[in-house]
Order: structure tokens, then C-alpha cells, then sequence
């Protein structure tokens, strides 16, 4: 993965610097925008994209928006650098900078659209940019197979997210989203469980949420930085932020309140247990940040100002430890060529600096004080007692879920540098470039900094997120290290003392995880089992329809023919039962009798010679028809063409193999029947047009007009080449052509034929 | 008028004849390009002619409506008309490096033109008979581009198109031979008249269900789509392009033009019906596709999933629906016909289309990779490409109208086409080249490299442009789809709006004894 100093693919000074500058850049920018945000204001800007649907390209920076916005462009410029550490010298680094570099830019777009479908744009774009980004190891199958699975997984969310954002456009009478939710009775739409319903789907499957989560863990066969960015920090909050975009909309609903209540909760619960399990690192972390996810919709399904306050707050503290920490994981990675838990132990002496950011990242994950982890969580605490849902199952889900982060933070993040004993590892560790140590140093510091001042978040971007998700300013709860002593308090030493009882005894509790789960169906199994009966469905579908067989093909074309104009006949009464055949002549009764009879000998032929018999017959019959009917020039070209067709056909049967191997020639009942059945119904049809009056407007213009302007005496002539040149001048060229095509077709097949010799 | 509507038809006559003549010389693949450049160029005057004018209509031979031939184009026929000369310039320069000179000398470029000239026929007449005379031609000139190559192969895979295209054309004969027995005429606008005065309307439905069979076919659609995968993946490369990006548009051409203009007295059953034909046509042909493992065989069987779109968005009848249908035939062309020339460049340089066959197009040709992830992303409708706008519009349409599942199958087939399209994205870009080969585009002549790369990178281009100024095209497609709702203008200019009055007035008044 990464790559010595002697790879003559040295990474390129701009290819280096040029994503980091870039991305600092923007960080700055957004910077600047905290003084108007803070002040309450909204900065908007738009684009009338497509006008004639409404759609706009419509920007607005909010709190909220302007939170997401610092933490993606900061995480990623330090993910940049990072990452031209992380993969020096690896060839395709450049399309690897573009893609992080896209996806960054998608992923502000996210946050920043104020217009749904401006919105659903980048949402796609990040699903996109996160495919080629899990899939950039492209020679292992494995990556290939994840990358598809969240493409997948996330690209059906976002078509039910689609369908969603039309309806609520659809409903609310506006594109915008900062209008949207502000109009009244949206809740009391009859499309409104069907709308709310969609965007869900949308928001759990982007942000991992029960039943939608085994796609994350999975979605870690990208590079670190990758999974650091957006596996963790900024793209799979994009489904909590779209939550937390239409919090003030929807949070009075019991739909919203008890599907975020119970997902949220199912799968902060349900990933810590299964980070417990984990002995790869990067694995752990990968379920830590479902736990995360969770918490984070749990607590969204909740409209007190203690949830909102504690959302928003942990929502920073986790983009601040998890990008970190998977920095770290990265690092170690990186110097010691493993991540597996048991391998690793005493890096404390040979990486110190490593170890300070991982120690501090690890507290504030643990939630101990003075750390930002320890604010968060107390706020937490304090809104899930207060919970609109049911306070005691939103604490116990809390409490269970922080407990098992504790454990958690102490085996990945403490025992690689503090435990002793170090096994053999196949590199020999060192401290990393510091390329790689600027990002985890400095995102674990801020996790102090905050914690010690945390009024630096408090106005800044703590009150106008919750004075976005409320509604109403001025009701952010203070961020403080001490509330006196009190319930969340207490539940926090109760989480400490129950994460320090599980951290000691997790070894035997993984050993008892592993057997356990292991009876249990897995949903990543499920997805191959899915993605196989799909497959398989669609192959047998595919067989049954598309034989290969052109007798299927004829037999399936006919028979469509056959029950449409039959369904329609009967259902719109068209066919008329009764004719007048009174008037039909002796002479045309047996030339029709004859004709008929010809044909069923063509069917039933054994020899090609007595089907070109039977259908000359055919042929012939119907020009002596046209020759009663007074069209004796029809009738001629009629008996022409077939004379010339039986010519033709029999010097080519000269070549042809024998019609029916064995001689005997297989009636087949149901062509009869198909045959039998059109023609009885075009005679059925014929019969209601000839009942008809005929129109004669042009026979009339034509008789009248071609020789008093077209001068010619014969009128079919003159229809011919005047009145309708451009048709004579199209079937001369279809002549032409099939002379052509006739011409190549014979010349290419014995091209092939000598190019098979040779 | 009838010059500027009859250039972009009779232009590709003539190129044909001259190019059949040099088939044996150098110059007979200049001649064909500098004729598809031409034919664009006419295309392109037309174009400017209605935007200019509005609908313009002509007459041939001086025969005015309704007693001779006419050619009429709306903004939907003289764009189908750009949109053909755009593919006919891209597929002539492609078919330098693409064609041999062998085929060539069997007279591969007058056929290409001369389908060319059947697909714009089709695209301006005004007349019934008349787009079967189209017809004929395309499907003549369509089945010497199958066998020109001689394989096997290709002969099994043309029979079966000629055999089913030519029972959709007797089905469309026979339609015309009644349709002018109801009603005495063939030219489409006065037909929008008689067939209002026609008494024994549950028949006219009938015959109106026989069109739609028949175009039905041509189409694609469920379940009359057989010919097309048993073909497309047999012919050369730039025929399969040709054919894949405007042969089953004329169909869908066909059914909207026929269902918009002429047989609007019956839209409960019309509509119904080619709701599930859409529906059906949609799903089974992007299972199709995920029942494949050839580049081309899955292209193909994504035209049929795509042509369900189309026919949806005929099918809601609304003007949303419709500017949806407008939008995916235009998008459509551009992309599918360019994914097929890709497929053209990965069968030359990683040597196959077979998808286990080949591989390590990712690593090894980065700009191949980036001109296939454009349409094949635009054709899965990922934004911000042209195919999510035509999506979006569809399914907006759709849901606008409470059809749940309609929409739901849209979203689903999406999809599965995601599915099926990074199928080929994995399997032969991300996937090293099983043989361990390097397939790099210097595989290419520098000549090769240009006739075959420009043509794709040009489409890609147009391609990412309507994806990402959809407002610029919108109003056009807006106007198409409501010059098709309400064809006034369409029929004023065919009849001339004193015929168009007389001829209201008429119908005005049987509605009236009718009534008493």
C-alpha cells in the first residue's frame, strides 16, 4: 500500500500540495463566515438551474451547514496531507487526490444546498466519488465486491431519498428547503407517512443505520484516509445531517420520533457490541462509528434542548477523535504492516508522538474529563432524561452504548501503546512522517482545547445549530465541564466503571462474542444470497424470454398481434357478427375455397417444392380475386411477382438441406391455431372497414387532376410518379439497396468462406 | 420550405450513390464523412428554419396536402433530425479505423447512408404510407449493414431482425390499408380530422392497437423485443452504434407521433395499454441485462429498459410525461450510441467484448475509463449526467400522477441498471486483463486513435453539457412536448390553417348531430 523512497513513482510536489492548499483555502473561507453566522445571519446564494422545474442551484449557510462545512474542508485538508504521506509514491495518487478532492467538494455541496434537487445532485455525486474511492485497490476482488455493495445499498436509499424530496416538494409547494420547513400542515398531508417514509430510507442507508449497516465496515477495504474521510467524519453523517436539515419539520410526528428513537438506538447498542468483537483495528473503529451514527439518530428522534445541544456537540467530537484515531490506526498500519490487536503492543516508546494523539483521542472518546468527549456526553445524558420518546430506553441505550465506547477506546487506542510485551512485527516500527502525525495531533488537541473552552464552540457554531434544529434562538444548553452534581453525573462514573469492568474483561467476552454470533445469520451474507437469487432470477427470465429461436420469436409476435386486436375487439365492441355474404359469386366463393385449401397444404408439406407450389397457388388465387374486383394491372403485377418468387425460390432449393430430417413433417397445432385465429380476426377487422362509407376526397382530386394538371391519361400512373413521387422514389430505392445488400451479402460470405480455408 | 425539409432527406441519396461509386477508392470514406457532415449541416439549417418559424411543413411536387406527400417538421422531428446527423457524423469518422476495406468495398458506406436517409424520412414525413416507404428503406439498408461482415454470426443474428422487422412492417401495411378504408386519407394531419368522423369507433381502436404492435416492435418493447438482442452484438462496431442509437428511437418516434396526432379518441385504453407495456418493458430488459456478460450483449438489453422510459412517458400523456419521453429519446441517442463505440475501443485494445475476457482498462487507458463512466453514469441516471434529468422528469411525471408503482419501477429499474453497468466497470476496467495484457489506448495507430476517440469524446462532451445546463435545452423540449399535446400548429402547417378551420368546424358539427 504504501511505499518506500526508492518507488520511482514519486509522488509529485503539485500533485502533493496543490488538494491540501486547496482544501486549506476553503477551510479559511468558511472561517470567515463564522462571525455572520454566529450573528444569526444566513448568507444565500443561487442559480436558476433548470428554471422550468424550479430547480435551482441554491446554497445557504447555516449554523448547522457551516458546522458540517468547517469539519469537512478542516478533516479535509489534514486528510490530504495525510494522504500524500500515507500513499507516496503510489502510481495512481493523482486519481486518488481527484476523487478525495471531488468527493470534499460534493460533500460541501451536501450541506451547503438549500434546493432539494441541488441537494439530491451531491448527494449522488458523494455516493459516486465514495465508489471509486472504496473501490481504488481495483485488483482485489474484495474491494470491487464493497465498493458495489454501498454503491448499491446507498444508490437505493438515495432513489427512495428521489421520490421522497419530489413528494415533500410536491407537497410544500416550494423547492427550497429553508421554505419547506417552514410551511404549515406538512404533517397532515395524505402523502406525508409516504414522503417521511422515503427520506428515511434515504438518511439510514447513507448514515449505516440498522438493518442498512454492514455496507461501513465493509466499505473499510479503501485506503485510511479514505475511510478516515468518509467513512467516518463527513459522508455517512450526510444521512444525519439530512435528519437534522428536516428536524424542524417533522420531529413532532410519532413516525419521526419513534423510527429515529429505535434504529438510532438498535444500532448504537447493537455496533458496540460488535466493535467489541472485532481484533482488526481499523475494523473496531469502523463499528465505533456506527455507534456513533446511532447515537447520533437517537438523539435526533428527541426535540429537547439538551438532545439538540448534546447532538451537535457530539457530532464535533466525533469527527474530531474518529478522524484521529483512524489516522493513528493508519499510522500504525503504515510503520508496523498490521492492525491486528493481538500483534501489537509498546508503541508507546517508539511512536510517542502517535501515542499522545491517540491518548487524547481515546479520552475524549471514553468521555472522561476535560475533554469535549466528556462535555458531549454529559449533554447527552441530560437530553435522553428528558427524551419525548421513552427517556428510560434512550438512557439505557446511552448509557450501554458509552460504556462499551469506553472499552472500546482502551483497546484500540491504549493497549497497541502502553501494553507491554511486543510480538514480532514485520516492519520495525518508527515515529511516521509528520505529514501524518499534523492530522491526528492536532485534531486530538482541539478535542482538549474545546473541552477546557468550550465557550470557543458556544456561540460560534454550538448556539445557531440549535437555534437552526429548534426553530428558535437562544435555547442552546451551556457547554460546560461541571454542572454540579447531578443525574448525568452519575451516569457518567456509572459508564466509566462499567467500560473499565468490560475493557478488563474483554478477552473473554470476545471469545464468548465470537461464538456466539457466529451462530447468527450475518446480513453481509444475506447481501451475497440477494445479490446471487438476483442474478439467478434474471437468468431464468432472460432464458425463458430470449430462446434463440426465431420460431419462438415469430410464435410470441403473432400471438401479441392476435390478443391485442382481439382483447380490444371485444372490449370496445368493434367486431361486427352479422355480414351480408349474399352477394358473393359462385366464382369467387371457389377461388377463395381453392386459395384456402393451398394454404393448408403449405403447411403441411413435406417437401420445399410442394410449399412453393401451394403458395404460388395462394398467389395466384389472390390476383384472380384482384381480376374480379376489376383491377386487371394489379392482378398482372401480382401474378408476376409470384411467377418470379416460385423461379427464384426453386433454383435456390436446389442448395438448400432437406426440409424435415426423416421426411415426416410434425403438424403443429398451436401455429394452426395462431394462424387461424389472425386470419380469422383481420377478416373480422376487414369486415367493420369495408362496412364503413369509403371516403373518396383523393380518388375523386385524382381523377379530376391528372390530366387536367398532372397530363397524364393514366391515373395510376400518374399517382405514381407525381402525385406520390417521393413514395415510387423511396421503393426504387429499397430495390436498389436490397440489390446492394443482396451484392454484399454473397460477396462477404465468400470473403469468409476463403478467409476459413486459409 | 420544402427544400430546407427535403435537403437533410435526399443529401444522404446522393452521398450513397457517390460513395458507391469510390467503394474501391480512398476517397469513398471521405465522401461518406463529408456527407454526414453535410447531412448535419442540413439538419442544422432545418433546426434554425423552426425555431425560427415554428412547425414548417412542404409539399413534394407542388400536390398540397392532403392529395400529395408532405414533410412537416415540429421541434421534436427537426431535433431528431440534428440528433441523427450528430450520430451519422460520429459513426462515418468512427468506421475509418472501424471498417475494413474489404467491407468497405462491399459498399458499407452508401448502405450507412442510406439508412441514414430512411431514419430521416421517417423523422419528416407527414404522411402514413410515406414513413412506411422509411421504414422499408431502413430496414433494407439495416439488413445489408448485418451481413456486410459474412460471419455466421452475423447472418443468423440478421435473419432473425430482417423476420421479425418485416412482420412489423406487413402488420404496419396492413394498419395504413385499413386505416385509409375508414377514412379515405394517409396524410397524418388530415388523418387527425377523419379519424374524429369515423362512426364505428371500437374498430378504429382496434386498428389504432394494430400500430401500435407494429410500431411496437420497431420499438423494443415487451414482449415484441426479440430481434434486437439476438442482433446488436453481431455487426461491426459502428453499425451496433448506429443501430443502438436511433434504429428503436424511430419506433418510440413512431408511437408518439401516432398517439399524439392521430389516434387520440380512445386515451383510457391507449394510455393503459402502454402504461404496462412501458412497465414491463422497463423490467424485463434491465433483468436482460443482468443476465449478460458481453459488453455489447448488456448494452443491448439496456436499450429495452430504456426504450420502457420513453414509452412511460408517452403513456402518462401529460406535458411533463411527454417533455420526459422528448428528453430521454434525445439523451439517449447520444449516450447509447457513444457506449457503443466505447465498447468498439475496449474490443481493440483489450482484445474482446466478452467481459471474463478482458480487463485492466482502469489502470491502463484512464481516459477510456473516464469517456465510459460519463455515459454509462448518465445512463444509470446519476446526476449531475443528461440521464438523471430525463429520469427525474419521468418520474416527477409519474408521481405527480399518483402512479406509485409506476415511479416505484422506474426507481427500481434505475437501479438494476447501476447494477449491470458497474458489472462492466468492474469486470472490465477494474479487473486486470486476465492474460495479464496492458490495454493501453497506444495500442491505437495515431489514426485509429482519432477516428475512434474524437467521435466518443465528442459525445461525452454533449453528454456532461445537458447534464449540466439542462435549462438551456428545457425550453425546446418544453415546446416539443406541447406542440405534440396540442398539435395545432403541426396541423396548420400540413393543412393550412383555412383547411385546419373548415375541418374543425366539420368535426365540430358531427360531434353536434351526434350528440342530438
Amino acid at each position: 500500500m504504501g511505499a518506500t523512497s526508492e518507488n520511482p513513482h514519486q509522488t509529485g510536489f503539485l500533485t502533493a500540495w496543490v488538494p491540501v492548499v486547496l482544501a486549506a483555502a476553503i477551510f479559511a473561507f468558511f472561517a470567515g463566515m463564522i462571525g455572520d453566522v454566529s450573528a444569526g445571519l444566513a448568507p444565500e446564494w443561487s442559480w436558476a438551474w433548470l428554471p422550468g422545474l424550479d430547480v435551482a442551484l441554491a446554497f445557504r449557510v447555516d449554523g448547522l451547514a457551516l458546522t458540517f462545512c468547517l469539519l469537512i474542508s478542516g478533516i479535509g485538508t489534514l486528510i490530504m496531507l495525510y494522504a500524500s504521506s500515507y500513499l507516496n509514491g503510489h502510481p495512481e495518487y493523482g486519481r486518488f487526490a481527484l476523487y478525495l478532492f471531488s468527493f470534499m467538494l460534493a460533500m460541501l455541496g451536501v450541506v451547503l444546498a438549500d434546493d432539494i434537487i441541488a441537494l439530491f445532485v451531491f448527494w449522488e455525486l458523494t455516493t459516486i466519488t465514495s465508489y471509486l474511492l472504496i473501490g481504488f485497490n481495483n485488483a482485489e476482488a474484495k474491494a470491487r465486491r464493497n465498493a458495489l455493495q454501498a454503491l448499491f445499498l446507498t444508490g437505493a436509499g438515495a432513489l427512495a431519498l428521489l421520490a421522497g424530496l419530489i413528494l415533500l416538494a410536491s407537497i410544500a409547494g416550494s423547492t427550497r428547503i429553508s421554505e419547506i420547513v417552514q410551511v404549515e400542515g406538512l404533517t397532515e398531508h395524505r402523502w406525508f407517512t409516504g414522503t417521511l417514509i422515503l427520506i428515511l430510507l434515504g438518511a439510514f442507508t447513507k448514515s449505516a443505520q440498522i438493518p442498512f449497516h454492514f455496507w461501513l465496515p465493509n466499505a473499510m477495504a479503501a485506503p485510511t484516509p479514505v475511510s478516515a474521510f468518509l467513512h467516518s467524519a463527513t459522508m455517512v453523517k450526510a444521512g444525519v445531517y439530512l435528519l437534522a436539515r428536516f428536524h424542524p419539520a417533522f420531529a413532532d410526528t410519532s413516525l419521526w420520533i419513534w423510527s429515529l428513537t429505535l434504529a438510532g438506538a438498535a444500532t448504537a447498542v447493537w455496533a458496540s457490541i460488535l466493535a467489541l468483537r472485532q481484533t482488526d483495528l481499523k475494523q473496531a473503529l469502523a463499528y465505533t462509528t456506527l455507534m456513533a451514527l446511532g447515537t447520533l439518530t437517537l438523539f435526533l428522534g428527541q426535540s429537547d434542548a439538551y438532545a439538540m445541544t448534546g447532538f451537535i456537540t457530539f457530532l464535533i467530537v466525533h469527527s474530531l477523535y474518529k478522524a484521529a484515531l483512524f489516522m493513528v490506526v493508519g499510522a500504525i498500519d503504515h510503520e508496523t504492516g498490521t492492525r491486528e490487536v493481538a500483534q501489537l503492543g509498546g508503541l508507546g516508546r517508539l511512536m510517542p508522538v502517535t501515542a499522545l494523539a491517540a491518548a487524547l483521542a481515546a479520552l475524549s472518546m471514553a468521555g472522561l474529563p476535560p475533554l469535549l468527549g466528556f462535555i458531549g456526553k454529559e449533554l447527552l445524558y441530560a437530553g435522553a432524561l428528558d427524551a419525548i420518546s421513552a427517556p428510560v430506553l434512550v438512557t439505557a441505550a446511552a448509557l450501554a452504548a458509552n460504556a462499551l465506547m469506553v472499552a472500546v477506546a482502551g483497546i484500540v487506542a491504549l493497549r497497541p501503546f502502553w501494553r507491554g510485551g511486543v510480538e514480532a512485527l514485520p516492519k520495525t516500527p518508527h515515529e511516521a512522517p509528520w505529514q501524518m502525525l499534523a492530522g491526528p495531533v492536532i485534531l486530538a488537541a482541539l478535542g482538549l482545547i474545546f473541552g477546557l473552552a468550550p465557550s470557543l464552540l458556544q456561540d460560534t457554531l454550538v448556539a445557531p445549530t440549535v437555534a437552526g434544529l429548534l426553530g428558535t434562538p437562544d435555547m442552546a444548553k451551556t457547554l460546560t465541564l461541571w454542572h454540579g452534581v447531578n443525574l448525568p453525573l452519575l451516569l457518567s462514573g456509572a459508564t466509566l466503571a462499567l467500560g473499565a469492568a468490560i475493557y478488563a474483561l474483554h478477552g473473554s467476552v470476545r471469545a464468548f462474542l465470537i461464538t456466539t454470533l457466529s451462530r447468527l445469520p450475518a446480513f453481509d451474507n444475506g447481501w451475497d444470497v440477494l445479490i446471487n437469487g438476483l442474478k439467478r432470477f434474471a437468468a431464468a427470465l432472460t432464458a425463458i424470454i430470449q430462446t434463440g429461436d426465431l420460431r419462438d420469436y415469430m410464435r410470441w409476435t403473432f400471438l401479441t398481434l392476435l390478443v391485442a386486436l382481439v382483447a380490444t375487439g371485444l372490449l370496445r365492441n368493434a367486431f361486427l357478427w352479422h355480414f351480408d355474404l349474399s352477394d358473393m359469386s359462385f366464382a369467387v366463393a371457389a377461388i377463395l375455397i381453392i386459395t384456402a385449401l393451398a394454404a393448408v397444404t403449405a403447411t403441411r408439406a413435406t417437401s420445399r417444392l410442394m410449399v412453393v407450389i401451394a403458395i404460388g397457388v395462394v398467389g395466384v388465387g389472390v390476383a384472380l380475386i384482384f381480376i374480379t374486383f376489376g383491377a386487371p394491372d394489379v392482378a398482372i403485377t401480382q401474378l408476376l411477382v409470384e411467377t418470379l418468387s416460385v423461379i427464384l425460390v426453386a433454383t435456390v432449393m436446389l442448395k438448400l438441406p432437406r426440409l424435415y430430417e426423416g421426411g415426416t413433417n410434425p403438424f403443429r397445432a398451436g401455429h394452426a391455431l395462431i394462424a387461424v385465429a389472425l386470419g380469422g380476426t383481420m377478416t373480422l377487422i376487414m369486415m367493420g372497414v369495408v362496412q364503413g362509407p369509403l371516403d373518396l376526397r383523393l380518388t375523386e382530386f385524382f381523377e379530376q387532376s391528372a390530366w387536367v394538371d398532372a397530363y397524364g391519361r393514366n391515373i395510376v400512373n400518374v399517382i405514381l410518379v407525381d402525385f406520390r413521387a417521393l413514395d415510387t422514389f423511396g421503393e426504387i430505392a429499397v430495390v436498389a439497396i436490397a440489390g446492394i445488400a443482396a451484392y454484399a451479402l454473397l460477396r462477404a460470405t465468400s470473403y469468409h468462406k476463403k478467409g476459413e480455408e486459409k | 420550405m420544402i427544400w430546407t425539409l427535403s435537403a437533410p432527406l435526399l443529401l444522404p441519396f446522393f452521398t450513397a450513390i457517390i460513395a458507391f461509386l469510390t467503394r474501391r477508392s480512398v476517397a469513398g470514406k471521405w465522401v461518406s464523412l463529408s456527407g454526414a457532415v453535410l447531412h448535419l449541416g442540413a439538419a442544422l439549417v432545418l433546426v434554425s428554419a423552426v425555431l425560427d418559424q415554428g412547425v414548417i411543413a412542404g409539399s413534394f411536387g407542388g400536390w398540397d396536402a392532403p392529395f400529395g406527400i408532405a414533410l412537416a417538421a415540429d421541434y421534436l422531428g427537426a431535433a431528431m433530425v440534428v440528433i441523427t446527423g450528430i450520430i451519422g457524423v460520429a459513426v462515418a469518422l468512427y468506421s475509418f479505423a472501424d471498417i475494413s476495406k474489404s467491407t468497405e468495398a462491399l459498399g458499407f458506406h452508401a448502405l450507412f447512408h442510406l439508412l441514414l436517409a430512411g431514419v430521416t424520412g421517417a423523422f419528416l414525413t407527414a404522411d402514413l404510407f410515406n414513413l412506411y416507404v422509411w421504414f422499408e428503406v431502413m430496414l433494407i439498408s439495416s439488413f445489408g449493414l448485418l451481413v456486410i461482415g459474412g460471419s455466421k454470426q452475423e447472418i443468423d443474428g440478421a435473419v432473425k431482425y430482417v423476420t421479425l422487422n418485416l412482420i412489423s412492417t406487413v402488420m404496419f401495411l396492413t394498419g395504413v390499408g385499413l386505416l385509409y378504408g375508414m377514412t379515405g386519407t394517409l396524410n397524418m394531419a388530415d388523418l387527425h380530422f377523419a379519424v374524429q368522423e369515423v362512426e364505428n369507433k371500437g374498430l378504429l381502436s382496434v386498428v389504432a392497437i394494430m400500430f401500435m404492435v407494429a410500431f411496437g416492435v420497431k420499438a423494443a418493447v415487451f414482449p415484441l423485443f426479440f430481434w434486437l438482442p439476438a442482433s446488436y452484438h453481431t455487426p461491426s462496431f459502428s453499425v451496433s452504434a448506429v443501430f443502438a442509437g436511433l434504429l428503436t428511437k424511430v419506433g418510440v418516434y413512431a408511437l408518439i407521433r401516432a398517439f399524439t396526432l392521430i389516434f387520440t379518441h380512445d386515451p383510457e385504453l391507449i394510455e393503459t395499454v402502454l402504461l404496462w407495456v412501458a412497465v414491463l418493458t422497463m423490467v424485463t430488459g434491465v433483468l436482460g441485462a443482468a443476465a449478460q456478460s458481453d459488453f455489447r450483449r448488456i448494452l443491448s438489453f439496456h436499450i429495452i429498459s430504456q426504450i420502457g422510459y420513453m414509452v412511460l412517458g408517452l403513456a402518462l400523456m401529460t406535458p411533463l410525461g411527454l417533455i420526459g419521453a422528448v428528453f430521454y429519446l434525445l439523451h439517449h441517442i447520444i449516450v447509447k450510441a457513444n457506449l457503443f463505440l466505447i465498447s468498439g475501443v475496449a474490443n481493440r485494445i483489450a482484445g474482446g467484448t466478452e467481459l471474463a475476457r478482458i480487463g485492466g482498462l482502469y489502470t491502463h487507458a484512464p481516459l477510456l475509463a473516464v469517456l465510459f463512466l460519463i455515459p454509462a453514469f448518465s445512463l444509470a441516471g446519476f446526476p449531475p449526467l443528461s440521464g438523471f434529468w430525463a429520469k427525474f422528469i419521468v418520474i416527477r411525471a409519474s408521481l405527480e400522477l399518483e402512479m406509485w408503482i409506476v415511479a416505484g419501477a422506474a426507481l427500481f429499474v434505475g437501479l438494476l441498471t447501476v447494477f449491470s453497468m458497474t458489472k462492466i466497470w468492474a469486470e472490465a476496467f477494474w479487473t486486470p486483463h486476465p492474460d495479464a495484457l496492458a490495454p493501453k489506448l497506444s495500442r491505437l495507430s495515431t489514426h485509429d486513435w482519432r477516428a475512434m476517440m474524437w467521435p466518443i469524446i465528442a459525445l461525452a462532451v454533449m453528454t456532461v453539457i445537458i447534464g449540466l445546463f439542462p435549462g438551456v435545452f428545457y425550453p425546446f423540449v418544453e415546446t416539443a412536448a406541447d406542440q405534440l399535446l396540442n398539435p395545432t400548429a403541426y396541423l396548420d402547417a400540413v393543412l393550412g390553417p383555412d383547411a385546419v378551420a373548415a375541418a374543425q368546424s366539420a368535426v365540430g358539427q358531427a360531434v353536434i348531430v351526434e350528440g342530438n
